[in-house]
């Protein structure tokens, strides 16, 4: 039988607020055990909440982005439960009113093929803090630094029906944020976390299979494997003659498998309730209209508008556009040099060769726009070939201090040779060494005339302007 | 000069006119907790040593004239619910036995900046749970006029503590009644005010809709004098309030008639079962009182008061069920000696360092909150809190203040209450109704029954309206003298 997954997802972000939701402590990620936190996110007796309105701002941009109606009267509920992660026993949350519902995001399933993933709702909550359990005895320890961070979590319907479409849907959240600016989106430090709810069905059926919601997973790739797993389970409890039982089910990334969690029996009833410790909160026609107004361009935006207004290809304007640093680099660097292929060439030739070579990051390198374009200028004029060129781009990249371009030219010696005469001489010497080829030549094996003219810029210790020479070759050749 | 007989207004003047000094002061109230601290048990914590500190601070201050508040100098009694920082604060309950802040709440860094000096920490029911501050884990307090008697609750050590003359005024905290009633009982007066006027910031939350901190003093003005310092918006505090700033204490004192007041008579309120006789006598005398000053008296009809009780007890068991479980033996307070794994570490914890009132009404608020059950109970209790409010709101259109019995009887006798509990819980039926509207309210002594227990006076105001409030407890006051009568301890 064929079988079709169904998948619904629930994707926690951390909000890159400078401090955390109910209180003034930072939400800078790591730090020596509680050392992050205040009476207030450790829930000491008599402490209250009080809301970090830029919490709210980056919430709401996001429920904007993604298409959502934002809920003007805001309101947030108390989670109940015990867990020592958690200092007041309850997690402020929204259940009965979130503060964003009904979105829609486009996602590239295939290449030239869209599908829009529906968005049920996002809600704003604190994030919980962490158990630091000993490597000897039984022990746990809690460090509350992470307690108030805040948080969004994005509730998807259930139109995903493959791994693929959950890695573009991710992708594009993160992207999406990344240009909002309101999160560092990275999974491996928890900013951003997903939860699949998986089911089958057997393939052309229009009834929900009973499902299983997998938590712990941490990485893009884990997502992949953990759907390919947990799917295959679940068509295997069902092939052969088993059902499958709704519970939460723990990704262990070392062993490749799902384990059981609790099932439904045990689910907790969290008590929710209206938080009364922190009043309403009306989001005006004036903040609304201000978000909206500043939403910036998006990736695919972005990538279209480089295809159009710099003559890109699509494929290099995506690979530019999927990182925020990148994508502005590019901009403002063109936008001072006005050469958008030369500024191309550079990004994604050299640096994204190392890049990809050496696991750097962009941040790894000294490039900025200024001096990029004072470069990308040098290296499309005539005074320095691309082997000067690369040679100082590389220095620039890598320096410990600004570099001053000119006086690395001229030190370097770097300035191209065009003097005719001069490149004559070469390409006469270079002739008169190397009759086997010029042999082969004669021939008709013109394509070795590549080979000379290499020898000659060789011989000209690299500077030579590579089109003087071709001519010059051309001619001194012709002359046999 | 009968140093503790004096109203905090007058130690602070005598202080300012050099008649009296701040450790002075301090150490005549520390003379009356030795002398009836023992029989009356108001206070858990006694803290003479930082008192004493503070004081001569207060006192150097004064004298060169940094301080000029209205209450420098003057010695305050505090709940046990109201976090001082370095001083234990343990809500009477075993649980928090050992715990000490280190932080403040507002209204105890504005008293404090205010010059009060800080005597200690005054017993009340565990959590605040209870009418008699007979659930407190460090055993019960006595009324001053009774021994036999309780004081009310659960403020009932703060207001036990100034009827006593061990402090002139004391903060306490009211959630159904608990300034209001204890002051009743002990024939002092305590006032709630409108709800986010003053900071909850610190006050270790029991119902966190329904609390509000507020003074227990021997008069209004005292009264009014404290909410001038303790007042106003805190950022710490999303649900409190920006006030007029403007000195409550000159509006209340500029209170001479009562000129076009119109007060409400509520007659649900004197005719009901359980309703003392002397109590209504005595509270309809205020009314007489109130109409010589001036006021309009009228009776009106307030249907609504059979169904504030269990709407109360739903929404602060509901939010006190959630608050307290924050106490789980893993940061602070009390931690089970023996435990096997975590839930049995909670439980343990849990079973061991609540008492019984408050594990009852953890479990009423538990089951009110249950899935299947919310509906029922807790969304009907939201419901008839704003028909509540819907009703205050149109009473307050055509009077300015309504006035009833603060509770139905006076103070019963120790242990009679634990054992009727529902009769223990009838007792607020006075004062509930105006915290679930939020609203100011006051009681001032009206009376003595005949036992010669006080008899309270309980007047309502519209949100906001606390001068209105203290200025009609002001002018009755200067009427009559149940307020400045002190008992006899007998220690």
């Amino acid at each position: 039988m064929n079988w079709e997954i169904v998948m619904g997802l629930e994707v926690h972000v951390e909000l890159a607020t400078k401090t955390k939701i109910f209180c003034s402590c930072t939400t800078q990620f790591g730090g020596a055990p509680n050392t992050h936190c205040c009476p207030v996110c450790t829930g000491m007796p008599g402490t209250l909440p009080v809301l970090n309105r830029k919490v709210l701002e980056y919430a709401v941009k996001a429920g904007v982005a993604l298409g959502c109606e934002i809920t003007r009267y805001n309101k947030f509920d108390r989670k109940n439960y015990f867990y020592p992660d958690l200092p007041k026993a309850y997690q402020i949350s929204q259940l009965y009113l979130p503060f964003a519902r009904d979105g829609a995001v486009e996602i590239a399933c295939a290449p030239g093929l869209t599908k829009t993933i529906r968005i049920h709702e996002i809600h704003m909550e604190e994030d919980a803090g962490k158990l630091v359990h000993s490597a000897y005895g039984e022990a746990s320890f809690p460090d509350y630094n992470r307690c108030g961070v805040p948080l969004i979590e994005i509730v998807s319907e259930p139109d995903f029906r493959s791994a693929q479409e959950v890695l573009a849907y991710l992708a594009k959240l993160k992207s999406t944020f990344e240009y909002l600016g309101i999160s560092d989106v990275k999974m491996e430090e928890g900013s951003m976390r997903a939860d699949v709810n998986l089911s089958v069905r057997p393939a052309g059926s229009q009834a929900l299979g009973t499902r299983t919601e997998m938590k712990n997973i941490n990485s893009f790739k884990s997502i992949e494997r953990a759907i390919a797993y947990e799917s295959a389970r679940q068509i295997e409890v069902i092939e052969s003659g088993g059902s499958v039982i709704q519970e939460t089910r723990r990704w262990d990334e070392n062993k490749g498998k799902t384990f059981s969690m609790r099932s439904k029996e045990d689910a907790q009833d969290y008590r929710y309730f209206p938080e009364p410790d922190i009043p309403p909160i009306e989001i005006s026609d004036e903040m609304l209209e201000k978000i909206r107004a500043c939403q910036p361009e998006f990736a695919d935006q972005k990538a279209a508008r480089y295809v159009e207004e710099y003559g890109l290809s699509e494929a290099d304007a995506k690979i530019i556009v999927a990182s925020v640093r990148m994508a502005s680099l590019f901009e403002d660097t063109v936008a001072l040099c006005g050469n958008p292929k030369e500024v191309r060439y550079w990004l994604l030739g050299e640096v994204l060769y190392f890049i990809n070579d050496r696991g750097m990051t962009l941040s790894d390198f000294r490039l900025d726009a200024q001096s990029f374009a004072a470069f990308v200028k040098i290296a499309a004029s005539e005074r320095i070939n691309r082997r000067g060129a690369k040679k100082l781009f590389e220095a620039m990249i890598f320096a410990d201090h600004p570099l001053d371009l000119e006086a690395y030219i001229r030190e370097n010696d770097l300035e191209q040779v065009d003097d005719a005469q001069l490149i004559r001489e070469a390409v006469r010497a270079v002739i008169a060494e190397n009759p086997k080829t010029v042999e082969q030549y004669k021939n008709g094996v013109t394509k070795v005339a590549g080979f000379l003219v290499g020898q000659t810029i060789k011989r000209l210790s690299g500077k030579a302007k590579p089109e003087t020479v071709n001519r010059i070759i051309a001619q001194e050749l012709a002359k046999l | 000069m009968e140093i503790t007989k004096l109203t905090a207004l007058q130690t602070a003047a005598a202080i300012r006119q050099k008649t009296l000094t701040a450790p002075e002061a301090l150490e005549a109230s520390l003379e009356a907790i030795g002398a009836t601290g023992e029989a009356v048990n108001a206070y858990i914590t006694v803290c003479a040593g930082q008192a004493r500190e503070r004081a001569q601070q207060v006192q150097a201050k004064i004298e060169a004239g940094v301080l000029t508040s209205p209450l420098a100098g003057v010695p305050v009694a505090v709940k046990d619910n109201i976090c001082t920082k370095g001083v234990r604060t343990t809500c009477a309950s075993k649980i928090l036995g050992d715990f000490t802040p280190f932080y403040n709440a507002t209204v105890i860094e504005r008293l404090e900046a205010a010059g009060a000096v800080i005597i200690g920490k005054c017993n009340m029911d565990e959590f605040a749970m209870g009418s008699t501050s007979e659930t407190s884990y460090y055993g019960p307090t006595k009324n001053p006029w009774d021994l036999s008697r309780v004081p009310g609750g659960s403020s009932g050590g703060a207001a036990a503590a100034v009827a006593a003359l061990q402090a002139p005024i004391a903060l306490g905290s009211d959630t159904g009644g608990s300034i209001r009633q204890p002051a009743s009982y002990c024939g002092v007066t305590g006032f709630k005010p409108t709800y986010g006027t003053v900071s909850r910031y610190g006050l270790i939350a029991y119902a966190s809709s329904l609390d509000q901190i507020g003074p227990i003093a021997r008069d209004a003005d005292d009264c009014a004098a404290m909410m001038d310092v303790i007042r106003g918006k805190d950022d710490r505090d999303g649900t409190s309030l920006t006030v007029d700033q403007g000195s409550l204490l000159d509006a209340v004192r500029a209170t001479e008639s009562l000129k076009g007041m119109r007060v409400a008579l509520p007659a649900q309120c004197f005719e009901r079962e359980g309703l003392d006789g002397r109590v209504a006598d005595a509270v309809r005398t205020t009314a007489g009182i109130m109409e010589e000053l001036g006021a309009q008296v009228q009776t009106v009809d307030l249907d609504f008061l059979d169904y504030v009780i269990p709407a109360y007890y739903i929404i602060a068991a509901a939010e006190a069920s959630s608050n307290l479980s924050r106490f789980d033996g893993v940061k602070y307070g009390m931690r089970a000696e023996e435990y096997g794994d975590l839930t049995d570490l909670y439980k343990k914890t849990r079973s061991e360092g609540f008492g019984d009132e408050v594990k009852k009404r953890i479990l009423l608020g538990t089951f009110v909150l249950s899935s299947g059950y919310y509906d029922a109970y807790y969304r009907k209790a939201l419901q008839v809190k704003a028909i509540i409010k819907e009703r205050f709101d149109r009473l307050f259109e055509r009077f300015d203040l309504i006035l009833t019995p603060t509770a139905p009887a006076t103070a019963p006798i120790l242990g009679e209450s634990l054992a009727d509990p529902l009769k223990m819980y009838l007792s607020d039926i006075f004062t509930v109704s105006v915290n679930i509207a939020g609203l100011p309210g006051i009681s001032i002594p009206c009376g003595f029954d005949g036992a010669g227990m006080p008899i309270g006076a309980q007047m309502i105001g519209q949100r906001l309206q606390e001068a209105t409030v203290l200025g009609a407890a002001h002018a009755v006051q200067r009427l009559t003298d149940y307020h400045t009568r002190t008992p006899e301890v007998k220690a």
